[in-house]
Formats: structure tokens, sequence, C-alpha cells
């Protein structure tokens, strides 16, 4: 669907060169949810604009469905681009235009007459739930409202592709929830393929299928949630998936264990169990679970007892009820 | 106190002022419309950059800013006869006006796109919209309110403008307060065409902030 083929963008000003993007490669296939992640400044915004040529990369280029944006001229850019919808972190909805108007505009770019664009209209905002607000200006919606008509108005385009830059950033938890439900419906109902940066590890575990770290504007790590979660190889997917935790001071005993809930039910207590069974206590340095579908996903950070034998007995436990444990160096200091 | 000849006087210098005041500033606009949406299109960085193109139209426009009005007027008078037939009255007076509001009305309508958030524009350019509907939709919608701020901002520069041209021959209440007033020591009627120049402001910019607030969506109230 999308090919990133050896990007780099350089931004060059009068005392210095910004190297955004450094030798990008990425495959994005039909009906992926692939979640771009990285530290802010990381170069993932850029990474976006680059593929529907906003930015218009230094080198590489970038296929759409195949075709080379880098040897379309304008005119076909633009042909191009109404089909690759796209949102934005501070929503950029017309202010003085009605809900229903925005959503048309898309619509009245590429010439679909008034009343049509208006009906269509009306089936798009009763997608994102939002009927009531049709004649409602942008500055009378909340922020997740106006994220909603801004979805409302990219679906108007009947697009392929859905790029999300920084989509839930300015929305609180409950309505980041609300969007990325929303978002991932339109992936299964539609089929099309949505493309999400982000900071948040919890956006990407939430409803990404594949997932990217930019780190520097480098490809650090690809691959599917589950590895890049369950194994992250390089740094900075470690520091992602440990959500920047600092290391925890004051701590006595030295051993620590990191494990990932994959497959286990959510309703196996299987610490409380391990600590029941090996009659010794841990303590948990870092737990971020939840429940997906009554399965248990996440991750915990637990130090271990400093007795050897508990311990290894403890890890022999947790292996067995199919946990994937892993010995962490140094994350306590001494 | 008053006799009707001169009500009557100053009540056509009203009209003529008010007509010269809106002639003038609408011509203006057809100049300097087109050529603040160039300043804005065609500046670095801008929906389609063409950097000599706008240093061109930059330059023109600080030149034509920093002429005094009064000194313009003369050097427009050639033209002003060239199009009217007359070097003096309410009509030559228009062609100078217009030619010494067009570059003031630009920058303001410069400034008024200017402030049109980046990232609707990011928007609009994202659904593969032209430079074209970019501007008509995108541009001059979003900035609709400050444009008529503008507006408001031109016609009372303007209306300042047409009592200054009465100094060398324009028509309307300048002319009136030069003419009865200064030059015949009549302090009476030079403070009566003070005081209906004063109203008149007092018009233009109640109506122009009656019509910006009256049209602006941003206002959740």
């Amino acid at each position: 669907m999308i090919r990133i083929e050896n990007v780099s963008k350089t931004f060059k000003s009068k005392d210095n060169t910004v190297e955004a993007l450094k030798n990008i490669t990425l495959d994005i296939a039909k009906g992926d949810i692939y979640g771009i992640i990285g530290m802010s400044g990381a170069g993932k915004s850029t990474l976006v604009r680059c593929l529907n040529f906003l930015e218009r990369p230094t080198e590489g280029t970038v296929y759409v469905e195949g075709k080379d944006l880098s040897a379309m001229t304008g005119k076909e850019l633009r042909q191009m681009r109404t089909k690759v919808a796209m949102i934005f972190q501070h929503f950029n909805l017309l202010m003085q235009r009605t809900v229903l108007d925005n959503i048309c505009f898309p619509m009245e770019i590429v010439g679909v007459k008034k009343s049509e664009a208006r009906k269509k209209a009306r089936e798009y905002l009763e997608i994102v739930d939002l009927t009531e607000k049709e004649n409602a200006y942008p500055a009378q919606l909340s922020g997740g409202q106006k994220q909603r008509v801004a979805i409302a108005r990219a679906l108007a385009m009947d697009p392929k592709i859905l790029l999300c830059d920084e989509a839930t950033s300015a929305l609180d938890p409950t309505t980041t929830k609300s969007i990325l439900s929303l978002l991932k419906e339109i992936n299964l109902k539609y089929g099309i393929t949505i493309v999400i940066i982000t900071h948040s590890m919890d956006v990407v575990q939430e409803i990404c299928t594949k997932v990217a770290i930019v780190d520097a504007g480098v490809l650090a790590e690809s691959g599917t949630v589950e590895e890049v979660f369950a194994t992250p190889k390089s740094k900075a997917a470690r520091k992602l998936v440990f959500q920047g935790e600092q290391k925890v001071p004051l701590m006595k005993s030295k051993r620590c264990i990191r494990i990932v809930f994959t497959e286990n039910s959510s309703f196996e207590p299987v610490i409380a169990n391990m600590v029941l069974e090996c009659k010794a206590s841990v303590n948990i340095l870092l737990a971020d679970t939840k429940d997906i579908g009554g399965i248990a996903r996440g991750q915990m950070i637990l130090q271990l007892p400093e007795d050897e034998q508990t311990a290894e007995k403890m890890i022999a436990y947790l292996k067995e009820r199919n946990l994937t444990v892993e010995e962490l160096k140094d994350y306590v200091e001494q | 106190m008053w006799n009707s000849n001169e009500i009557s006087m100053l009540l056509e210098a009203c009209v003529t002022s008010v007509y010269m005041t809106l002639a003038s500033t609408l011509m203006a606009y057809v100049i300097g419309l087109p050529v603040g949406i160039l300043l804005v299109v065609c500046a670095p960085g801008g929906l389609k950059p063409k950097p000599i193109l706008h240093k061109i139209f930059d330059v023109i426009v600080n030149i034509t800013r920093s002429i005094p009005f009064l000194i313009l007027m003369i050097l427009a008078t050639p033209l002003a006869r060239a199009i009217t037939g007359k070097s003096y009255g309410a009509n030559a007076t228009i062609i100078s006006l217009t030619l010494a509001a067009a570059p003031f009305i630009a920058r303001l309508v410069e400034s008024s796109l200017l402030e049109v958030d980046k990232g609707v524009i990011e928007a609009a350019q994202s659904m593969g919209a032209g430079t074209w509907n970019i501007v008509l939709k995108v541009l001059l919608g979003e900035a609709r309110v400050s444009l008529i701020v503008g507006l408001t901002i031109a016609l009372g520069t303007v209306l300042g403008y047409t009592a200054m041209s009465g100094a060398i021959g324009g028509g309307g209440l300048g002319d009136v307060a030069i003419r009865y007033g200064y030059n015949r020591w009549n302090t009476k009627i030079l403070l009566e065409t003070v005081v209906l120049l004063v109203i008149l402001m007092q018009l233009i910019q109640m109506a122009g902030t009656k019509l910006s607030r009256k049209l602006d969506r941003r206002l959740t109230d």
C-alpha cells in the first residue's frame, strides 16, 4: 500500500542543517493500523508528511499503491492526496464554517454537487455519532468532538489511507480511547489503511497491528506490536516500552525481572499465586497491564527476593505459566 | 444660528465625502486585494513561492506607501486629468485616493491572511486542494473577520484622506473646511465640518465592528 524507500529529509536554513530523517525504509500493508512512534523531535511528523508529499523527501521516494510520488506532477499529487486523508493533533477545522460545511469541504474541492455533498456529509456525521451538531461551529465543540468532525471530514474523501498525526495527543485518556476505537471501527468497516503517529506506547498497544520506532530521524526498529513490545531490541524501543521510567533508588535487592503478558487469561492471578507458592514477597516496580478481550496484556517489572533459590523458583514458575521473563540488569541502583 | 444655504452646503459636502470615501476604497480594494493575496501566496514559504515577484510587489507597495498623501495627489494629477478630464473636484480626487489607499490596503489584506492558521492550510493541502481553492475558501473564508476589520480601518483612513484632499482642490467636507473655514476665518464652519467628520468616522467604526462580530463564528456565545 505504502512503501517508503530510503527516505531522508534535511532542512537547511542559513546557519544550520537539520537531518530530520535518515534513510528510512518501511512497508505498510493494506489494512494495517501502523503505528509510528518516537519521542518528540524524532522526526515522525516529518515522516508522515512525506507519505503524502506535503514534505518532499530530500532523498529517496515514497510509493502509494505502487505509484512513485516523486515522479508525479503537481496535479497528480493533488489527485493522489484526495485519496489519502489526514487528521491532526489540533484538528485544523475551518473555524468559520459549520460542522456540516467542514465535512463538505473536501467534496467541494473535487467538485461534488452541493446537495449531494450535504447528504453524504450527514451520513459521515452519523458514523462519528455527532448528528445533533451539524449546525454547530467548531468553537462550540469539545476536543473529542472536533476530532470526530475531522474524522468525518477525512471519511468524506472516501480515502484508502488515513494518516493520523498525533491525533489523540491533545485529548484526555477517555476521549483518546473513544477516538481510537472509532479509528479501529473505520479500519475494519471500510478497510482503510491507517498510519498513526504518536509518542505514546499506550496508543500503539491499544489499536496498532504493526509499529515502527523512530529515534533521532532513524528507524530504530519495526515489526508487529507483540514482537516489539515483548522483546524490544533497540535502546529507543526499550525506552518507550519502559515509558522512560527512571531507575528506582533505595531498593536493596538487586535482581529484577521484566515479565510480559501476552496470552494469559485476565482472570488468572499469576503473581499472587506465585507469591503463595514460593512463600516470599516480591516488589512490583512497574505494572502496566490491561484486560483486552479477556486476555491479560502488558508488562510488569518485579524485584525478586535476595535468596537465589527462591528467585529461581519464581522465574521457573512464571515461565511455566507461559510468560516471557527477562532479567533486567541495573534496573535498580545499589 | 444656521441658514439654509450653510446647511445644504454642509450636507452636500457630507454626501460628497461619503461618495469619495466609498468609491475610492472600493477601487483601491480592486487593486489592493489581489496584491495583498499575491504578497501572501508568493512569499518565500507561501503556497506558491515566487521570491522575485514577491520582492517586486513588496518594494512597489513600500515606495507608494512612503510617499506622503498630499504629494502623491499632486503627482497623480496628470493621471486624474487623463481619466476624469479634470484635475480638481471629487472625481479627480478619487483617482489619487485610490492610488494612495491601494498599497495600504494590500498590507492590511496581507496581514489578515497571514493570521490564518497554518494547520488549516496544511489540512486543505492534504485534501488535494489547489492554490486557488485555498485562497478562496481557506484564506479569504477564515480571515473574513479580520478582513472586515481591515476594511473598517481602510474606510476611516480614506475618509481622513478625503478631508486632506480639500487642501488642493478635492471636494467634500475638507474642501468646505479649507475654503470657508480656513480661508475666510469662519471658525464655526470649520468646527462643524470637524463634527461631521467625527460622526462619519463613528458610523463607519460602529458598522464595521458590528458586522465583524456578526460574522465571527469563533465566538461561542
